[in-house]
């Protein structure tokens, strides 16, 4: 398999400010999660992004409305590279009735169908066959549209890696597979789980490209991504994608993450991907460091309005619980009438 | 003379035509098609399922709407529900309802919850049809009838017709439903005939059919059931004692008002089902009228089925496994306190 190091391809500007405000939005947005939840205002589960911001928006740099991605439990970062809407995100962890799911999905299962983006998911593994039932639909309807599946490297070891990306592969389905290896599933290491060295390498097992890139490298995931789903958009068939990361917070809020070692220290720092894209775009004169300080300060404030949003928001109304079970009836809450 | 084909041959029926009717109706699963790419085989020949329910349909259709799908059940049901989501219209046929097993993630935990999760903004028009049903001598893995597991489950929808006619009607309604359902073939009444209209027409959901009009007791039976429990009325009624037969056709949405209508009329139900007895539709229906019927009851409510164990292969113990005429009878003759010649 291919290694892909940074590579200097043209990044135009509109293009670098785009990825940058995305990576910046995803970061800023989880760190408030992160910091809110602390307080023990929010509800549930949530599982941060923060740190692996170059792969979601690495990928869906690529990508269009009609394009679909399926999500993990680590799904905001997904959400906000697909263009969901922040005071919708916000308010749907809060558990309020604006979010993008009327408050009804949470943290875990955030999606906007609108935006392509089919659900975080509580499933591990949830993902591959249904990135492989968006891809029929646009294979079958020739819409020329592509579906992504974000997954981690516990999922890499589920069954459905195997069954999604088989079919997906003898249908030549335009499906991109990415794994995003943290280094840990919950608190289990890579290497003791996957008998393999590498995800990448189990692309062989059915015949389509696997490519191994830096994670943490946003212009070496774009460009590995290109190629994927140009590939896909060609008819060509899927791909499988490793995107080697890291977690900056736990699996969830709350675990105390003593798995880990000294190498946090070095990837909350020299590592970051936001620091390399940042020196990457003022180092090649794409943006100054004024543009994207000033950028940095917009996305804050537009995280704040999101809180402020969620926050002010009302809760779902109690009627709310009966309905969107069917299509066409609400259920009474009884004997399945 | 009015059309006669088989319960086989009007599921085939409803598919092709709703196939005619809408582009986006595609069918996936193990051999739906048969043979895909054996260089030497012609459509005609392919098998259209392992019992042949499908055949002929490639034929009309071809292979990108009639999809075979590798024996990886996670994989290709968990397809047909964001292909459902995203603009088709999937048959997902699994072959045996007792392969939910390996995809019951896919039903349970994504199909079934999508348009819930997402705030009612998506909607799954899936249909997964299925085999079920003990009396083929098939043993413990491809006997049972899980409906239940299915109805338990909000977001799913639960169809099990009992004859040709219904088959068709309520196929139909699936496939243009814009829900999740999930329709059970039993597989010993496939080559049972009955009346079946051509063309298109579909049957509502939630609306029971009364297969038999009495005013002594209810029987409320599922799928083919209904035709053991209309053997069971005919040998009654020579004993005096006339039994409304209640199909309900399905289990999710529940038609409970002609359930406690006729409970109502007749102060005794007897449920039939042959599924396992616990946390079953038959306790389902129980529960219901103990609830909300509990005043039009004379006697204790009596459920006619399996018993709790897996289903056996030695023909002489499957033929005690199911209810059976006799044993409805039974059942009613304690609830009357009538002398019946059995």
């Amino acid at each position: 398999m291919s290694q892909t190091q940074t590579n200097q391809a043209a990044v135009s500007k509109k293009e670098a400010e785009w990825m940058f405000q995305k990576m910046l939005e995803i970061r800023h947005f989880e760190d408030r999660v992160h910091e809110i939840f602390g307080t023990g205002i929010l509800p549930g589960f949530v599982h941060l992004y923060a740190g692996e911001e170059a792969i979601a928006v690495g990928l869906c740099t690529h990508l269009n409305d009609q394009d679909y991605i399926t999500s993990t439990h680590r799904g905001h970062g997904h959400c906000i590279a697909k263009g969901c809407d922040l005071d919708g995100m916000m308010a749907e962890i809060y558990g309020r009735a604006t979010g993008l799911c009327k408050g009804k999905g949470g943290s875990m299962h955030i999606a906007d169908v609108e935006k392509g983006m089919l659900g975080a998911n509580g499933i591990v593994g949830g993902g591959f066959p249904l990135a492989v039932g968006a891809g029929l639909t646009h294979k079958l309807k020739k819409t020329g549209g592509v579906a992504v599946c974000f997954f981690g490297d516990g999922a890499n070891n589920h069954g459905t890696f195997h069954e999604g990306i088989n079919m997906a592969a003898i249908w030549k389905l335009p499906v991109i597979f990415v794994a995003e290896n943290n280094g840990f599933a919950e608190a289990t290491p890579f290497h003791y789980a996957s008998s393999c060295k590498s995800i990448a390498d189990r692309a062989i097992g059915y015949d389509i490209p696997g490519e191994k890139v830096d994670g943490k490298d946003v212009i070496a995931v774009r460009e590995a991504a290109k190629r994927a789903v140009e590939r896909a958009r060609n008819g060509e068939g899927p791909t499988l994608i490793e995107c080697v990361t890291y977690r900056n917070y736990g699996h969830f809020e709350g675990d105390a993450q003593t798995y880990k070692g000294e190498e946090k220290v070095k990837h909350l720092n020299d590592l970051d991907a936001i620091k390399k894209f940042y020196t990457y775009l003022t180092g090649q004169g794409i943006m100054t460091e004024e543009e994207l300080d000033k950028m940095d300060e917009e996305v804050r404030s537009a995280v704040d309005r999101a809180v402020e949003f969620a926050e002010k928001s009302p809760h779902p109304l109690p009627e709310q619980l009966l309905e969107d079970v069917y299509v066409s009836y609400k259920t009474d809450g009884g004997a399945a009438s | 003379m009015t059309r006669q084909i088989t319960f086989s041959q009007a599921i085939n029926e409803a598919m092709a035509v709703s196939m005619r009717e809408d582009q986006d109706v595609i069918l996936l699963g193990e051999d739906v098609a048969g043979g895909a790419a054996v260089d030497h085989l012609r459509d005609e020949e392919a098998w259209g399922g392992v019992m042949g329910v499908t055949k002929g349909l490639v034929q009309e259709f071809g292979r990108d709407r009639v999809i075979d799908t590798p024996i990886a059940e996670a994989g290709y049901v968990g397809a047909a529900v964001t292909a459902a989501a995203t603009g088709m219209r999937p048959i997902a046929e699994l072959m045996f309802n007792d392969f939910i097993g390996s995809c019951l993630d896919e039903v349970m935990n994504q199909g079934a919850k999508l348009r819930y999760m997402f705030g009612g903004k998506a909607k799954v028009p899936l249909t997964i049809r299925t085999m079920h049903g003990a009396g083929f001598r098939a043993a413990a893995q491809h006997s049972q009838s899980l409906y239940s597991f299915f109805t338990h489950i909000p977001g799913i929808k639960v169809v099990i017709p009992s004859t040709p006619y219904d088959a068709k009607g309520l196929l139909l309604q699936s496939i243009f439903d814009d829900d999740l359902v999930v329709f059970f073939e039993d597989k010993t009444l496939y080559t049972m005939k009955g009346e079946v209209p051509e063309g298109s027409y579909r049957i509502p959901f939630g609306k029971a059919d009364i297969k038999r009009s009495g005013e002594d007791v209810t029987i409320v039976a599922i799928g083919k059931m209904v035709h053991t429990a209309m053997k069971a009325a005919g040998e009654l009624s020579k004993n005096g004692v006339e039994a409304e037969i209640i199909d309900p056709r399905t289990l999710s949405p529940l038609d409970e008002d002609t359930i406690l209508t006729s409970v109502e009329k007749t102060g005794r139900l007897v449920v039939v089902d042959e599924a396992n007895p616990r946390c079953s539709a038959a306790t389902d229906i129980a529960a219901l009228v103990a609830d909300k019927g509990f005043d039009y009851l004379d006697a204790p409510v009596k459920l006619v089925t399996a018993p709790h164990t897996p289903v056996p292969f030695a023909p002489s113990l499957e033929d005690i496994y199911l209810p059976t005429p006799e044993k409805i009878m039974k059942a009613v003759q304690e609830m009357t306190g009538s002398e019946l010649v059995i």
